[in-house]
């Protein structure tokens, strides 16, 4: 059988040998047939709801051991759905006019489903999905189908789907998975961003070959770097591909060696290069990849994954993990960044014509004084000891900064008055990510004792573009000429006032941008721990005095498409 | 049958974990219970099912109507009325 070559989006560098595990919920057919008894069709459905019952166990224990209790406490509601005797009750109705257990099933699911969907409120409406997974499932069982879903994958494969959600991605455990490749999303879609920060090779937007060229069990060799498939390798193309991907590894080696040292450039100036984290795990993984500190702890994770808001004594013991992992390396903790597009079950949020211009982020905490006081309370409490700094989302305007500085001051008497001991020298600083913030650095450093540039939003607003929008998501260019614009006034306005200025945007780890980003004189670059060994080699290559050079070169261009080609022929130069 | 108008102060209403624990208290009790929506003026529904308990949209501020009928109606709509009373054990 001839090897045969599919090329798509390359999404995740690196490269994969082996078998395909494609997940393609199925689509299943009630069949048609005559009805058995009453109770011998309500026998069928109530033996395959037990048995729903037990995966449904099962996944709750696998993904509470990989993620915690409240990853799993989806698998929770949906055991609750299950037993819902209002479900056994429809199903009974349908079964006794004469329906099979399967048609009944379905009737019983639909109807509850679109009662729950019609609702105004979109919390409740939006459980109807749930509803019609576990009815899904026990249907599937009573088909006596395998469970296809991703928390099914059993051995070392390679994922091949149409599309991967969130929810998909969360099922997958990172050890059984040697890459992903969807016939659909980019560069920016959740699975993307996921095998980037898991450092597994990934490729999107193959299109509708993918799914009809493989099978489960088909080898393929994958290669992140360039965006190849190759389905039924001769021998010989499996043994280049590993060996390129010995040799690559071993390079990652040798640079994961040389990022224990500090990053400084050609010239010496030093440069602080740190990571971008979410999660406590992922705070070793920094420090095992070279980090010289955290740029960005992201804290939404405490607050979507329960049924309430995290308690102070909850995110005290969190952050406190954290530090300690970090030690003396300065963490930068930036306080609740949530919006309309991914609210928690707990706030009720409006109806939002555009979430992403709406009620989020400084905005909530600023109108939600108690719950921000908590996260406040709990990193200064935490913080003792450590280089903890705080870093607030999304700030447009000096009066937010003033009042949410206010808050913080409010929360630093309180606990002076309950003699509770916390960090006093805390600075607190923002995050760049609207243009109106961009433009006010000079007055915002009024206020803020440091800056950092979050360009996938800077990038967003820019350009006036959602990058989740396909028919749009080409001018989601970090590097227009637009961006770096702001990115450059930013710098220099902030060095004007002696405050300092990082990115812990996905361009600070690019090494098309690095050299652009350094000759405007950034002085912390927080990226995912994976390209930290990469970014600090690039940085050492480098002098100020070069980089300078580019940078100036590189804004007299006109367009992203000319700046990305002149920022390949340089790193070819290199 | 007994029945109580009570106002659900959580800031949620009747979902996710507060609607968990009324399901969960409910379906201790042998007696029927039912439980509408007063605010929206709503249907009784049967309180031990936690899918129509979410058809009911109970928002922060609205008022239920439980009916408990059986013999243990008296405990099952005292323990129902504390659950939603001490706001489902949040401060």
């Amino acid at each position: 059988m001839a090897e045969k070559n599919f090329m798509g989006i390359p999404a995740s560098d690196g490269i994969a040998v082996g078998k395909v595990f494609c997940y393609i919920p199925v689509k299943l057919d009630v069949p048609v047939c005559a009805a058995g008894t009453v109770n011998e069709e309500m026998a069928r459905f109530l033996e395959a709801r037990d048995r729903a019952r037990i995966e449904l166990q099962g996944l709750y224990d696998i993904i509470e051991k990989r993620a915690g209790k409240a990853e799993a406490s989806i698998f929770e509601a949906h055991q609750e759905m299950l037993s819902d005797p209002a479900l056994a009750g429809k199903v009974q109705e349908y079964v006794e006019i004469g329906q099979t257990a399967e048609q009944a099933l379905v009737k019983a699911t639909e109807e509850l489903a679109s009662m729950l969907a019609s609702m105004d409120e979109e919390i409740f409406a939006a459980r109807a999905l749930d509803v019609k997974d576990v009815g899904r499932r026990i249907l599937r069982i009573m088909l006596g189908l395998p469970d296809t879903a991703l928390a099914a994958v059993v051995e070392t494969s390679i994922i091949v789907a149409d599309d991967l959600t969130p929810s998909d991605t969360a099922s997958l455990d990172p050890k059984l998975t040697l890459g992903f490749i969807t016939a659909q999303g980019g560069l920016t879609s959740h699975s993307a961003i996921l095998a980037r920060t898991l450092g597994l090779p990934a490729i999107v937007g193959m299109g509708e070959d993918l799914l009809a060229n493989v099978s489960n069990g088909t080898f393929i060799v994958m290669d992140g770097r360039t965006g190849t498939m190759i389905v039924d390798p001769e021998t010989e193309t499996v043994n280049q591909y590993q060996q390129v991907k010995a040799q690559r590894e071993l390079h990652l080696q040798v640079l994961k060696a040389a990022a224990e040292k500090d990053a400084h450039t050609a010239n010496g100036r030093r440069v602080e290069v740190a990571a971008n984290i979410g999660e406590v795990s992922s705070a070793h993984d920094a420090v095992e990849h070279g980090a010289e500190g955290i740029g960005l702890l992201r804290t939404e994770f405490l607050y979507l994954e329960d049924t309430q808001p995290p308690s102070e004594e909850k995110q005290y013991k969190i952050y406190r993990e954290i530090f300690e992992v970090m030690g003396t390396r300065p963490v930068i903790v930036r306080t609740l960044d949530i919006g309309g597009d991914k609210p928690p079950y707990y706030m009720p949020f409006p109806e939002e014509m555009n979430p992403f211009l709406g009620w989020r982020a400084i905005r909530i905490s600023l109108d939600e004084p108690d719950m921000f006081k908590v996260q406040l309370r709990a990193i200064l409490r935490a913080a003792v000891g450590h280089q903890v700094r705080i870093m607030f989302p999304m700030v447009s305007d000096l009066d937010e900064l003033r009042r949410a500085r206010a808050i913080v001051e409010e929360v630093k008497r309180d606990l002076t008055l309950a003699l509770v001991e916390f960090a006093t020298d805390v600075p607190v600083g923002i995050m760049v990510e609207t243009p109106a913030a961009a433009m006010l650095v000079d007055i915002l450093a009024e206020a803020s004792d440091f800056f950092s540039l979050g360009t996938n939003d800077l990038t967003q607003y820019t350009m006036a573009v959602d990058r989740g929008n396909a028919k749009v998501s080409g001018l989601f260019q970090p590097l227009h000429p637009a961006v770096l614009r702001l990115i450059r006034q930013t710098i220099v306005s902030a060095h004007s006032k002696e405050k300092w200025v990082g990115m812990c945007g996905e361009l600070a780890g690019m090494a098309k941008a690095i050299p652009i980003l350094l000759g405007f004189g950034l002085d912390e670059f927080s990226m995912s721990a994976r390209a930290i060994p990469e970014a600090k080699d690039l940085i050492g290559k480098l002098t100020d005095e070069k980089a300078r050079e580019i940078a100036e070169h590189a804004m007299s261009l006109g367009t992203a498409a000319e700046i990305e080609n002149y920022m390949k022929e340089i790193l070819a130069s290199l | 049958m007994i029945e109580a108008t009570i106002p659900v102060k959580h800031k949620v209403g009747l979902h996710a974990r507060p609607a968990s624990l009324f399901v969960q208290t409910a379906a201790k009790f042998s007696s029927n219970i039912k439980v509408k929506n007063l605010t929206m003026n709503g249907n009784f529904v049967d309180a031990k099912s936690i899918i129509m308990v979410l058809t009911l949209g109970v928002m922060k501020d609205h008022e239920v109507v439980i009916q408990t009928d059986g013999v243990d109606a008296d405990a099952a709509l005292d323990a129902l009325r504390a659950l939603i009373n001490n706001n489902f054990g949040e401060p």
